[in-house]
């Protein structure tokens, strides 16, 4: 089977340090897949490299069948690919309304002269109401997302990537700061979202990746330390010497 | 249950009705004042003065787009107002110099060849500045359509080249300003030059006389281009207000407050901030086609980097973000100002020192725009918004 994303070999170095080391990592069609690592590692290196933010030293990164280079493309181009991203820290657009943030992010022609001439129908409606159920934020569409918690705009955030319909979805650490229910609120959304499409999660937290039940890969000083079941790579010497056996 | 909102602007929808109604009535009432129709209250040149001061407005809401929808610190739309009036100046002054000296060798015994009439029409536009050819950029100074749309096509291309080059390497922020201060201050130096082909620092003159309506007195041309400015703000205001309303209006605000997370929801930042900035560019020359036959003169001088650096303190005295805000605060500010620099206003004598306005009203000013960007960032506008909305809770 090909992958839906192919990365190989890729490295880059900021001012001589290598964040992300010959670094190779495959993500199949509707794959759920976890990567976890010590802070520093290059976990949201990798995610500004596959979505254009970053651009790498050397290596590939391949989209889609028949495959095109990510490398080339910008990152509103990346985007419409079909590739979504979730940030570490929750950005949505707090001056305007719950509503409207996730109105921008229905998946719809993006170039300003289709946007000046775009009226929304009902239909585009009713998916924001579906989403807002769907992330529980379904009382407070029209709020300012400024004011929501912090949980809230995660949520928020998550579900403007869902309206998006990206084929792959990368989330950084969705989980910091949350509460336990929020916690465990977040895993049910990413894995009914993975239903439909792959999904990368990078998360610090084991109960968290525990409860998501997916392929996981260890990553260490920029490259992949180990890959498999969450169980396989806690057994692991290597993973236990670096990472676990710290915390 | 009550939902909590934080006071913002007045929706645009309510606001843009407020604002028509109150420019017509403003209008109709400046009309009924008016010596040439109605009861002759103010003078023709306050009549020149108000008129003006709509198309500083015109331009101010254009700048509120660019900057406090857009976030783009532009430091440079004056420059495009100047263009916009250079290129209708060219027009008034070269139609009106042909009328004359048509008018003067009507009587000779032969007719004069065209390029005895070029000559003539040369050495009375271009004699001050020691020339007598015609700049080839004069090429079609004859037509009135031509130099309309030029006023357009000229500004709107100096604004593409150049949003296009600093965009695409984004640039933005305070560079960004820098930029923009630098290419206004390239273009006033250029027409500062003698053989600039526009003449120099005498600038354009004489635009007040429009060609072919000499029979028509200033009372009633003035009126006519009070009504035009007036009815380009309001054309200006809904234009700006249906595109701000909708989709567009979300987008353009979602890069103002975070353009790193628009590119990531796949928008073309970039592209937005182009089509934004060349349209409001385009505006801008627009509202400096009405300014100057109204104003009678163009010279470098107005294009001057200073001038668009006046234009971003009104929109910010006017409260950035809400339309009608750039329109108090241009209106409000450059009446004042005008009043102050004026000489109307009575020095004041301190015995050790005289306060000359003239000089002081700069200083005012100054501390104004830091008082209000440090205690009010929300300007004048903010005052309506308290006002408007106490109206609809009582
Ligand atoms: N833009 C940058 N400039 C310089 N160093 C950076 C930059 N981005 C990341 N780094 C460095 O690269 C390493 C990996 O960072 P990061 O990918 O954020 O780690 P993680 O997300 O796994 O905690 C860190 O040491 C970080 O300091
Ligand atoms: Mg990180």
């Amino acid at each position: 089977m090909t992958a839906l994303l192919e990365v190989s070999g890729v490295s880059v170095s900021f001012d001589g340090f290598k964040a992300i080391n010959n670094l190779s990592l495959n993500i199949a069609e509707g794959e759920l897949h976890a990567i976890i690592g010590p802070n520093g590692a290059g976990k949201t290196t990798f995610m500004d490299i596959v979505t254009g933010k970053t651009k790498p030293d050397s290596g590939r990164v391949l989209w889609g069948y028949p495959s095109v280079s990510l490398l080339s493309l910008s990152e509103s181009a990346i985007a419409q690919a079909g590739v979504g991203r979730k940030f570490q820290r929750p950005t949505v657009f707090e001056a305007q309304s719950v509503r409207d943030n996730l109105l921008m992010a229905l998946n719809k022609k993006r170039s300003p002269l289709s946007v000046l001439f775009y009226r929304f129908t009902a239909d585009d409606f009713a998916k924001i109401e579906a989403m807002a159920k769907e992330i529980s934020l379904t009382g407070v569409l029209d709020r300012r997302a400024g004011e929501l918690s912090h949980g809230q705009k995660q949520w928020l955030e998550i579900g403007m990537l869902l309206l998006q319909e990206p084929r792959l979805l990368l989330v950084d650490e969705p989980a910091a700061g949350m509460t336990l229910a929020e916690r465990e609120r977040t895993t049910d959304i990413l894995k009914r979202a993975a239903k439909s499409r792959a999904v990368i999660v990078v998360e610090h937290d084991m109960e968290f990746v525990r409860r998501l039940e997916c392929k996981v890969s260890v990553l260490h000083e920029g490259s992949v330390l180990a890959e498999g079941s969450l169980s396989k790579v806690t057994a692991d010497p290597r993973v236990i010497e670096v990472y676990l056996g710290r915390s | 249950m009550p939902s909590i909102r934080s006071v913002g602007p007045v929706s645009i929808y309510r606001s843009t009705i407020i604002f028509v109604a109150l420019v017509l009535t403003f209008a109709i009432l400046v009309t009924l004042a008016s010596h040439a129709i109605g009861f002759g209250i103010l003078s023709t040149s306050f009549i020149k003065t108000l008129g003006k001061t709509l198309c500083l407005c015109l331009i101010a809401i254009a700048m509120d787009v660019v900057w406090g929808y857009c976030g783009i610190l532009s430091l440079g739309h004056f420059a495009f107002f100047g263009l916009g009036g250079y290129m209708i100046g060219m027009w008034l002054m070269f139609a009106r110099t042909k009328d004359i000296v048509l008018k003067s060798i009507a009587n000779n015994a032969l007719p004069a060849t065209p390029q005895e009439l070029r000559d003539a029409i040369g050495t009375q536009i271009f004699g001050v500045v020691g020339g007598a050819r015609i700049p080839w950029i004069w090429h079609f100074a004859d037509s009135l359509t031509a130099q309309l749309a030029l006023a357009v096509l000229v500004p709107g291309l100096l604004a593409l080249v150049f949003g296009w080059l600093a965009f695409r390497s984004r640039v933005t922020g305070v560079y960004l300003s820098i930029l923009t201060q630098a290419m206004t201050l390239a273009l006033s130096l250029y027409l500062f030059q003698n053989d600039s082909g526009l003449r120099g620092n005498n600038g354009l003159s004489g635009l007040q006389n429009i060609p072919g309506l000499d029979l028509v007195s200033q009372d009633v041309i003035s009126l006519w281009f009070f009504w035009a400015s007036a009815l380009a703000l309001i054309a200006g205001y809904l234009f700006f207000a249906w595109l701000l309303n909708g989709k567009f209006g979300k987008i353009v605000r979602a890069i103002r407050d975070d353009e790193t997370r628009v590119r990531f929801l796949g928008y073309p930042v970039e592209t937005y901030k182009l089509f934004v900035f060349v349209l409001t560019a385009v505006v801008a020359a627009i509202a400096g086609v009405l300014y100057y036959p109204q104003a009678g003169i163009i010279n470098p001088a107005q294009v001057a980097p200073i001038a668009s650096i006046y234009l971003a303190v009104w929109v910010a005295i006017g409260g950035r973000g809400r339309l009608y805000g750039a329109v108090i605060g241009a209106a409000f500010v450059s009446l004042v100002s005008s009043w102050f620099t004026g000489g109307q206003v009575p020095d004041v004598p301190l015995g050790f020192y005289t306060i000359h306005w003239v000089e002081w009203w700069q200083v005012v000013l100054g501390f104004g725009f830091v008082l209000v960007t440090l205690y009010a960032p929300n300007g004048l506008g903010g005052l309506v918004d308290v006002f408007v909305r106490k109206e609809t809770s009582a």
